[in-house]
């Protein structure tokens, strides 16, 4: 790689984590879960999370799913940084600790697939515990078409 | 007019027509090839709709004043431009919209809600894009009828083999199918299905905004019922389209948009409706948008549609045959002659947004995503394509840009 641009973007720990995903997988009879799609490009991500026994703290947190580096990537750093943190303390994770931890600039585009881990998350936790949805997806559930 | 009609065009003498490519992107010449996207606009286009702000701009049909006139006179002008197009019998048929998303959304409402009803199917297939699907699904689901899928082939063809049952089981209202597929560039054959919608009683809506910037489309002799086109695929500006209709059948459609313009008279008991194509035209329409249409199709038409053809056919066969040289690569869509200058593929299971952006950065424009295809993303079992697509001011060496941008893919993700 000679394209400075190309290679902040695809830095090795972006590659890294979209290669070797952190807490890949499904947990069966998960205390929470959601799916969360990027209408843009059919990214898909479904996020699984246990509680421990205080019923607050996530335990363990795992996703499946298909999508492009980026979104893939963000979502594994996220499973690391949200186990052992209660479902309050997520729902109120500022995208911009996510952001940090990616480590490069986005275009509004990417943004989306970045947050995709994130807003699905927050979707899991808000179904399980009532905790506030992202912004923007108030009333999320209503949309429902079918 | 700078181009003259030539049976084979010369892509680097028109490219000067179009001040966009005088730039680079990220440091690298543009090659743009996301056409089927949008098109680009040549000077010609641009000029006409500055020309028209700057000297004849009103607002239309109800100024008596000298700008209104010119306005109206414009207006109407361009739609006898894309009537010419079309080949439609009566420059009355053609109702300006915004696009051919638009177009359909009309045909849905004013038609299916009068026309649809319990025990009635409406049959698209999967090939369509969201424009000519979405709204179907949707005004069927309203009116209690049913909504049906013809499946498709690996060519992009709709297995006609489905119809004898559907006409058993069902009462056909509608067959709503695209000319030119958006994602796999499969030119249909539309004969076939249109007599068969025909001899059911059904109304036939074809969606041609991907054919009409690449080949001629006649109204009469596709045998169409509605034909929806999108002025910003075929070199004219965003915020414009045309729908085409039967005479016939437009008159005996209720509008769907109402308010200003689309009357005859408005009293508190009762209001009639304006005679074609007032009555589906509600509203100040995107005059200056019409005029840059019109120029567009002056462009085309002086470029040659038979010309704009084989050139793309060159391409997709110089580009399909370039694209198989890259390892990992899957080709989607049928063989180069039976398709226009466009060519969807996914490179091993890189994600084709990863694909995309890594190839912009080396100055390429392709699309990467579902292509407003959900359903064929579905049967070619992947969430998402890259696609390019070519036009008339496509260049081989943009092509062979894009296939050194694939090598540099590969090395980010070996």
């Amino acid at each position: 790689m000679s394209d400075p641009a190309l290679e902040s973007l695809y830095r090795e720990v972006i590659l890294d984590h979209y290669k070797n995903p952190r807490g890949h997988g499904v947990i069966e009879d998960a205390d929470a879960e959601a799916e969360g799609q990027n209408p843009l490009c059919g990214d898909e991500v479904s996020v699984y999370v246990a509680f421990g026994e205080d019923g607050e703290t996530i335990d363990d947190v795992k996703f499946s799913g298909r999508g492009c580096a980026i979104s893939q990537a963000a979502t594994s750093m996220l499973m690391e940084m949200t186990r052992g943190r209660t479902a309050q303390q997520v729902a109120e994770l500022d995208k911009e600790e996510l952001l940090a931890e990616i480590g490069v600039p986005l275009t509004p585009v990417r943004l989306k697939c970045a947050m995709l881990g994130l807003t699905t998350l927050k979707v899991a936790l808000h179904k399980a515990k009532g905790t506030p949805l992202p912004e923007g997806l108030a009333g999320f559930d209503d949309l429902e078409l079918t | 007019m700078a181009v003259t009609a030539h049976a084979k065009l010369d892509a680097r003498a028109l490219r000067r027509d179009f001040p966009i490519f005088e730039q680079e992107v990220h440091g690298k010449p543009l090659a743009y090839l996301d056409s089927a996207n949008s098109s680009q606009k040549p000077r010609q286009v641009l000029d006409a709709v500055d020309r028209f702000y700057e000297t004849s701009y009103a607002n239309v049909h109800r100024a008596g004043h000298l700008l209104g006139e010119r306005a109206t006179s414009a207006l109407e002008h361009a739609r006898v431009r894309v009537g010419e197009l079309l080949n439609a019998p009566d420059a009355r048929e053609v109702i300006f919209v915004r696009n051919a998303t638009e177009g359909i959304n009309l045909v849905a409402y004013s038609w299916g809600l009068n026309n649809l009803g319990p025990g009635d199917a409406v049959v698209v297939t999967e090939l369509e894009h969201h424009s000519n699907f979405v709204p179907w699904q949707y005004i069927a689901r309203r009116q209690g009828a049913e909504f049906l899928m013809l499946t498709i082939d690996e060519n992009g063809d709709p297995d006609l083999s489905e119809l004898e049952a559907v006409a058993r089981d069902h009462t056909v209202k509608v067959v709503a199918t695209n000319l030119v597929s958006n994602s796999l560039g499969t030119i249909h054959d539309l004969a076939p299905l249109v007599s068969w919608a025909h001899e059911q009683g059904a109304i036939f809506v074809c969606d041609a905004a991907q054919a009409a910037p690449h080949m001629k489309v006649d109204v009469r002799a596709i045998g169409a019922d509605f034909v929806a086109i999108s002025g910003h695929k075929m070199c004219g500006p965003s915020g414009i389209g045309a729908l085409w209709g039967r005479g016939e059948l437009l008159r005996a459609m209720e509008p769907f948009l109402l308010g200003g313009h689309m009357i005859n008279s408005v009293r508190v008991d009762k209001t009639t409706w304006g005679e074609l194509p007032h009555k589906f035209e509600a509203g100040t329409s995107p005059i200056a948008e019409a005029v840059g249409l019109g120029a567009a199709v002056d462009y085309l038409e002086a470029v040659g549609l038979d010309a704009i053809e084989a050139h793309e056919h060159e391409l997709a066969a110089y580009a399909l045959g370039r694209l198989a040289e890259v390892p990992g690569i899957t080709l989607y869509g049928p063989p180069a002659e039976r398709r226009a200058g466009v060519v969807s593929f996914n490179l091993g299971d890189i994600h084709p947004h990863d694909v995309a952006q890594i190839l912009d950065l080396q100055g390429v424009a392709i699309r990467a995503g579902h292509h407003c295809c959900q359903p064929l993303m579905q049967k070619l079992g992947v969430a998402a394509t890259n696609r390019a697509s070519f036009y008339l001011y496509t260049l081989p060496e943009e092509i062979d840009q894009l296939v050194d941008g694939l090598h540099a893919v590969r090395k980010v993700f070996a």
